[in-house]
């Protein structure tokens, strides 16, 4: 119904009611119709969300992404803050399928609130760190939606974004380039302004930046793209970016999308009319791929034929001009008129050929079709106007046109022709003007002002003959219907009519009419196109679409390239020796646990969390054992000291491009004892890799340890439990994470037999109860151990506390970080497994 | 970003009259229309218009590229593209662009991501739907979205392991009155017909890679491997691809196939004129040239034409003014040709221009250029696969000036 338009918002709660329907296909459906409509039943539509809410803790990713693709896709402002935990929950999500959604989430969000810029900047910084290819094109979309004028947040993803662009997915390519070419103009130098620059002031030569000069080579090998935008978006990037002697690359690409569907040819053609203008050189060589079929649309002739008049130069002019007499003939009347419009710029651009072109023209004047007589008129006046000397047989030739022609643009320029040089013809002219004041009231209003100036001229230079006919003509004038031309009527006759008032304008009336009037210049009009980004849709309307980015000029002065250098989490080759160094070095961190890095600038140690907090790109847990590979995640975690960086050599989850750089020795700076809890903890799962075959179990620091409260005093009844992730391998079953849990007695009274029940745990979550607490005396804790195989998700895993007397409903969600377990292996080993 | 409009309603709500009025050939119909708050962009396939409507800057190309995609995938579903097709499955549009775009932003457009997603109607299907009460979409969800090669469903297996190779080339020529030729381009594909399993590596080795000029890849190519040893090493999606398009350099241009003889004139003052066409073939390495087809536009005036063919059919649709003669064949014994007289509107002024000839030909087991696929490696399987390679030779954008 919806796709017949009808209106079928009456039956909004019948439809709604289907959203938990169990049937994939009706859900869909529910889904299109909820997002087509939830906005005009707001209220209807909030009984839904929770059934969206229930999905986005689906332990599938596809559920998960498919419920926030529709949770944000209903436009009710109601639920924006439901919608905005959502897109947090997923930006961190493990799988990167559910981050691309959150990103796509991310601008309709903004559409439908605007007042969560900020909120939402924070989750695209942390998106733009994601390292892998299904995001990177969809964050970049939502960054250029919502917050393109923070370039600030590329400059650490710059390099990266450069290197993963040949495997992001095509779409994503585009928005990605595009994005890049205005991050470029901003940060490098231009690589063509210098040339001569360089060499009058003596300034150093110019270099190109190194990253500049990536982003080109990356982006090459894109212009083979079997997709036509990412063809252009190369394109466009080269032509605005690239050093003069490079660009040359892209007219090739280009020449290729033209055989392609009409459309794309158009809007390439478009823009390389637009090229063409200033690199003529770049297309020259395929002159031939730009003739004109008679089965081509006319809107692509014409643009073909921009283009080739664009290319015309000395040597090409003849097979250009032999083409245009070809194309005179053709049955497309527009097209004929646009080819003598090029035949007469390439007359005006190349003066060899001009006469010839004249002729040709002046030979078409005989043609049957009035248009193209019109058209040539027009061009032939133009023409003229550069030398009117030699030619006045054709002026003659035109004036006998008058008769015939009745197109009004080709009338007002002949009779303008004439009055011009009414000199060189000076029999023709007084006759002209008396067969125009005969038709006077029947002509067009342009003509009307072209026999006004007729008539002006000719009174001025040959009075003798035409005082009473132009007296005639401005009488007539005087009574238009048109204002303008009774306005001009009026100010010619004060200006040329000698009266006792008008003296002192009246001697230089002659001087006025008939000054010397420079030579229009036929010109382009894609000449003042190219300030618009190529293959924008600004470029293609020539105006400004909403939502335009300026491209912005180039930069005098190069800004700091030092933005872009990255702290990516250097690893280091753990080769067996560094290894056993590790283990010697062991002690020296674990002393550690009493200092804190304050060497670290603020800033490397947050580009280095948020990097590092994405790149994990985590293996799922059940292959992941078998694979013995895991990264670690400081997901969750604030301001890791970089010097300090434990974890650098287990790193070997970065899949970082760049080659390995040896970390310099942390410098241990005793200091005061503001201790990074997660450093320590981080810490701490170092020292256990080392010791995990020990099978004894060492006290647990739990200081140290984040603790999360499990059940407060108050909701317990005075029994409160806190737990926290001991980080060390559950003995009972490799796949659960151990939780230690501190349970206190703060009652008066006794609790007997502490237990676990977990009577509906989710799908796949298992739970290994700790051995029952007989009793607890009042004022007593506990600490016990128990197991929880979280299936690698951040669910929550819900049981039942027990004691004697009650009850409590508790739920414990892990963080991110505190699912995996550190692995050493050597960077060959992790090459391997990556490669699987 | 583009949003699918789905009623014609709304739509010409949006363009004021000046340009439906403006929009007479739908040939011409720009691509761009700026209306006063939103831009449309079109694409025009088999007789429907596929719009989009956009509020905001986005590359043109973007759209156009996505709404072709659009296009190739209902053709892909349906068989064919067409208004009735679309009408019957509307349901499936509806979720197949659901899949395929999110917020205006391209989602899954690789189409065995899609077909997993939502099956292809077929017959059998609908009737067992009907009676099971079961549904197109697929309940598994698609794991290929998550790969990073999206083109490939993941556990695909074929019961023979077989590669064939569709070598085609097609020769874009335009040749003036006289017989020159004024303008020639050969543009080669080569397409995959699907039949290999996963993980294997195949390397065409052409005989002459430096034919090759401008090349156009399917993503799944490993560029590096282009790069440096000039030997193509993909993993083959599965259906049938693209594998590689490219132009062979323009220094290395070959005889053209055929010729054609033409007469063609109008009289002056007497409503008729004659028309007398022969194609023949050049020396083409004793293959024959076949499915030879000549379209002609004729001028306005044209009313009617009588002619007679030594070979094959001709039909003239005196609506469009095209003439259209199926030749088939050429034996170079009997040179087919059409002869006769046309007819043109009483009165009218004669045409200006002679119309010009596209032709279109078949050659089967030929590549005019030259090039030859010389080796073709798989690695990865124990076992050898069958491997084939096709060559044919066509006229792609082929006209004759006369």
């Amino acid at each position: 119904m919806i796709a017949r338009g009808k209106n079928a918002s009456d039956l909004f709660p019948a439809v709604v009611k289907n959203v938990a329907c169990k049937n994939i296909e009706v859900k869909k459906l529910v889904y299109v119709y909820l997002v087509r409509y939830a906005e005009e039943q707001q209220d209807l539509a909030l009984l839904s969300i929770s059934t969206f809410q229930r999905g986005l803790k689906d332990p599938n990713q596809l559920i998960r992404a498919s419920a926030l693709r529709v949770l944000s896709s209903i436009r009710v402002p109601i639920i924006v803050p439901i919608m905005m935990l959502a897109i947090k929950e997923a930006a961190s999500d493990m799988s990167p399928y559910v981050r691309k959604t959150a990103a796509h989430a991310i601008p309709k969000l903004y559409s439908l609130d605007s007042d969560q810029k900020d909120q939402l900047i924070e989750v695209i910084e942390k998106l733009l760190a994601d390292k892998t290819t299904l995001v990177a094109g969809s964050v970049v979309m939502a960054f250029e939606e919502v917050c393109p004028e923070r370039i600030d947040l590329i400059h650490k993803n710059y390099r990266k974004l450069c290197n993963l662009l040949i495997d992001v997915e095509e779409w994503g390519q585009v928005v990605i380039i595009n994005m890049l070419t205005r991050y470029a103009r901003t940060q490098f130098l231009s690589p063509n302004q210098n040339a001569e620059a360089a060499s009058l002031a003596k300034r150093k030569p110019y270099v190109m930046d190194p990253d500049h000069r990536l982003l080109l080579r990356n982006t090459k090998p894109l212009l083979q793209s079997r997709n036509a935008a990412v063809v252009m978006a190369v394109a466009q990037l080269y032509f605005h970016l690239a050093p003069k002697a490079e660009v040359g690359v892209i007219a090739k690409a280009l020449v290729r999308l033209l055989r392609s569907h009409s459309e794309v040819q158009y809007v390439v053609l478009q823009n390389v009319a637009t090229m063409s203008i200033k690199r003529r050189g770049m297309f020259e060589p395929y002159l031939k791929s730009f003739y004109i079929r008679s089965t081509d649309p006319t809107q692509i002739k014409i643009l073909k034929l921009e283009v080739l008049t664009n290319l015309a130069n000395e040597t090409n002019i003849s097979t250009i001009l032999r083409e245009f007499q070809t194309y005179i003939r053709s049955m497309d009347k527009d097209f004929v008129a646009a080819t003598i419009q090029a035949i007469g710029r390439c007359a005006t651009n190349i003066g060899k050929v001009r006469d010839t072109c004249l002729n040709g023209l002046v030979q078409l004047l005989s043609n049957r079709d009035e248009l193209v007589v019109a058209e040539s008129v027009v061009v032939i006046k133009k023409l003229l106007q550069m030398q009117p000397a030699q030619h006045s047989e054709i002026i003659k030739h035109m004036a006998k046109l008058t008769d015939n022609i009745q197109v009004p643009m080709a009338r007002a320029s002949i009779l303008w022709l004439i009055g011009e040089y009414c000199e060189h013809v000076p029999k023709i002219a007084p006759d002209v003007l008396r067969k125009m004041a005969k038709s006077f009231t029947n002509e067009e209003d342009i003509v009307k002002l072209q026999v006004i100036n007729l008539a002006a001229k000719l009174y001025l230079t040959n009075s003798k003959q035409s005082k009473l006919l132009t007296q005639y003509v401005l009488n007539l004038a005087k009574y238009d219907q048109n204002y303008d031309i009774r306005d001009r009527a009026r100010f010619i006759r004060q200006l040329i009519v000698p009266t006792e008032k008008s003296g002192a304008l009246n001697k230089y009336a002659k001087k006025l009419f008939l000054a010397q009037k420079p030579a229009p210049i036929l010109e382009s009009s894609f000449k003042d196109r190219d300030h618009f980004q190529l293959g924008s849709l600004s470029h293609l309307l020539n105006a400004k679409a909403v939502g335009y980015q300026e491209l912005p000029d180039w930069p005098d002065e190069a800004p700091d390239p030092s933005v872009r250098n990255v702290e990516v989490p250097e690893w280091t080759k753990c080769t067996s020796r560094e290894k056993r160094k590790e283990k010697v070095e062991k002690p020296f961190y674990s002393d550690s646990e009493g200092e804190s890095g304050p060497t670290e600038s603020a800033d490397s140690g947050e580009g280095l969390g948020s990097t590092v907090g994405c790149q994990a790109e985590v293996p799922r847990v059940d292959e992941g054992h078998e694979r013995g590979m895991l990264a670690w995640s400081t997901a969750g975690h604030r301001a890791v000291p970089t010097g300090l960086w434990p974890a650098r050599a287990l790193l070997t989850a970065c899949v970082s491009p760049c080659p390995p750089v040896t970390p310099p020795p942390p410098q241990p700076v005793p200091t005061s004892n503001i201790v990074s809890t997660s450093l320590v903890t981080d810490l701490e799962g170092l020292t256990l890799t080392d010791t995990s075959l020990a099978p004894a179990l060492l006290s647990p620091a739990l200081g140290a340890l984040r603790s999360y409260e499990l059940l407060h005093r108050m909701t317990g009844e005075g029994l409160s439990v806190e737990y926290c992730f001991s980080r060390r391998p559950f003995p009972h079953d490799a796949h659960m994470v151990a939780v230690q849990m501190q349970i206190c007695n703060n009652t008066d009274a006794e609790v007997k037999s502490l237990r676990i029940s977990a009577p509906k745990p989710l799908s796949g979550t298992r739970i290994h109860e700790f051995p029952e607490i007989e009793s607890l005396a009042p004022g007593d804790t506990a600490s016990v151990v128990m197991g929880i195989d979280f299936c690698d998700s951040t669910q929550a895993a819900n049981f039942q506390l027990c004691t004697h007397t009650r009850h409590f409903y508790v739920s414990i969600q892990p963080p991110v970080g505190e699912l995996m377990a550190p692995v050493f292996m050597s960077e060959n080993e992790f090459k391997k497994e990556q490669g699987e | 970003m583009p949003k699918l409009v789905p009623t014609s309603e709304s739509l010409s709500q949006l363009l004021n009259k000046d340009e439906k009025e403006k929009a007479v050939d739908v040939e011409n119909v720009p691509p761009v229309i700026p209306t006063p708050h939103h831009y449309l962009i079109s694409i025009y396939r088999d007789k429907i218009f596929f719009v989009s409507v956009i509020q905001t800057e986005v590359p043109p190309l973007f759209v156009i590229e996505f709404l072709h995609r659009v296009a190739d995938t209902f053709q892909d579903y349906f068989g064919e593209c067409s208004e009735t097709a679309i009408k019957d499955n509307v349901v499936i549009v509806y979720e197949l662009l659901e899949e395929m775009l999110d917020n205006g932003f391209p989602l899954a457009t690789e189409s065995n991501i899609l077909k997993e997603l939502i099956k292809p109607p077929t017959i059998l299907r609908s009737v067992v739907n009907s009676i099971t009460g079961s549904s197109n979409v697929g309940d598994t969800l698609p794991t290929g979205q998550l790969s990073n090669i999206p083109w490939r469903r993941a556990g695909v297996k074929y019961t023979n392991n077989e590669a064939y190779f569709d070598v085609i080339e097609e020769i874009d020529a335009i040749i003036d009155k006289s017989g020159k030729v004024i303008y020639e381009l050969i543009f080669v594909s080569c397409i995959l017909l699907p039949g290999c399993e996963l993980a294997l590596t195949l390397c065409p080795l052409f005989q002459n890679p430096r034919l090759l000029d401008d090349v156009s890849f399917h993503p799944c190519i490993r560029f590096k491997r282009w790069e440096s040893e000039r030997v193509l090493s993909f993993i083959p999606p599965d259906g049938n691809f693209r594998l590689i398009s490219y132009r062979v350099s323009s220094q290395n241009l070959v005889a053209i196939p055929v010729y054609v003889k033409h007469m063609i004139s109008f009289k002056e003052n007497s409503s008729s004129g004659r028309f007398d066409v022969t194609i023949g073939p050049k020396q083409n390495m004793g293959k024959t040239v076949e499915g030879v087809v000549m379209t002609v536009h004729m001028p306005k005036a044209v009313l009617n034409m009588n002619l007679t063919s030594t070979q094959g059919t001709y039909t003239f649709d005196p609506v469009t003014k095209v003439l259209t003669w199926d030749v088939g064949k050429i034996t170079p014994q009997k040179l087919p040709s059409l002869k006769g007289i046309v007819n043109l509107q009483s009165g009218a002024p004669k045409p200006e221009e002679n119309p010009s000839l596209n032709i279109q030909f078949k050659i089967q087991q030929l590549a005019i250029s030259g090039l030859k696929v010389n080796r073709l490696d798989m690695y990865g399987e124990k076992y050898k696969p069958f491997k084939g390679v096709k060559y044919i030779t066509k006229a792609g954008k082929f006209q004759v000036r006369t």
